[in-house]
């Protein structure tokens, strides 16, 4: 899939360089501030509380 | 001269085909799944703190201000439970962070214990008959109870409201199963009982990144003193 995603990027070697730099850096500000505080609540690390759900 | 057959997206002959086989996307794919797992690791780590410790300044900074807007009586409990997610109290851990506090939230909720400790709503307020019952992360958001296992007996915990510092000292220590939720009745362990001592306790997960048991630590009130007294002796023990 990272073959057909540089095969469909446009320009010389240089802009895709780039082109995939930001696609990659805009990728991680996805997932650090959308997906990964929407799975983190499913991980053990916020039981701190005695409530019998632990 | 023949013409050449292969455009230049190939790769020279020999070497073999360019084309995606199944096997090459499955390990792509395997490949990505491990790196976002690598992430997410990190994320838990450093991003979580990140989240809390911009929380936990604004938090002080709101409380800074409300409490300069509004000075205290002397001596007073908090005279009410207040709406959750908001900061009400800072706590003090002298053998643990010196006297850098925590900012004490209303409620325990995943959201309230994101922005920091929290303060479980219906047990008793800082200062007041009963047991006040303070929850925070052991790891992740900041950790705050990260080293909670390190308080001995007889070490002070401090709380600090609008109106008082409440100097608590550490009575033991015990882990105990998540569901053992009588540790945070008014007297603990006896469910339904009229409390005749001001208790603290605090809990956090056991061991660190586990849910499988929690880390209580108990105290009792030994002091208070208005605000305008100044900060209480126990802080500056450390």
């Amino acid at each position: 899939m990272y073959g057909w995603f540089w095969r469909h990027l446009p320009g010389s070697v240089p802009v895709r360089v780039l082109l995939a730099l930001l696609t990659l850096a805009l990728v991680v500000v996805v997932l650090f501030t959308v997906v990964f505080p929407q799975v983190e609540p499913l991980l053990p690390f916020s039981d701190v509380t005695v409530d019998g759900d632990g | 001269m023949t013409a050449p057959t292969r455009t230049s997206r190939e790769l020279p002959v020999g070497l073999p085909s360019r084309r995606p086989t199944v096997l090459q996307g499955v390990g792509e794919l395997l490949l990505t799944v491990g790196v976002l797992l690598l992430l997410l690791c990190v994320y838990e780590v450093y991003g979580t703190n990140l989240v809390t410790e911009r929380e936990q300044r604004q938090l002080g900074r709101d409380l800074s201000e409300s409490w300069a807007a509004a000075p205290g009586g002397p001596g007073r409990p908090v005279a009410r439970e207040p709406p959750l997610g908001r900061a009400f109290a800072r706590l003090y851990l002298p053998r643990l962070d010196g006297t850098r506090p925590l900012v004490v939230v209303q409620g325990v909720s995943v959201a309230d214990l994101k922005k920091g400790p929290g303060h479980l709503p219906g047990s008793a307020l800082p200062g007041e008959l009963g047991n006040l019952v303070l929850s925070g992360h052991r790891t992740t958001y900041g950790a705050p109870f990260s080293e909670l296992d390190r308080l001995r007996d007889g070490d002070a915990v401090v709380v600090e409201t609008r109106d008082s510092w409440f100097t608590y000292r550490v009575e033991a220590q015990q882990v105990v199963l998540p569901t053992a939720v009588e540790v945070t009745y008014p007297v603990p362990g006896r469910a339904g009982a009229a409390p005749t001592r001001r208790l603290l306790t605090l809990t956090t997960c056991n061991p660190k990144y586990s849910a499988r048991e929690r880390l209580i630590v108990s105290g009792q009130l030994e002091d208070r003193q208005p605000t305008s007294a100044g900060r209480p002796a126990a802080l500056g023990e450390a």
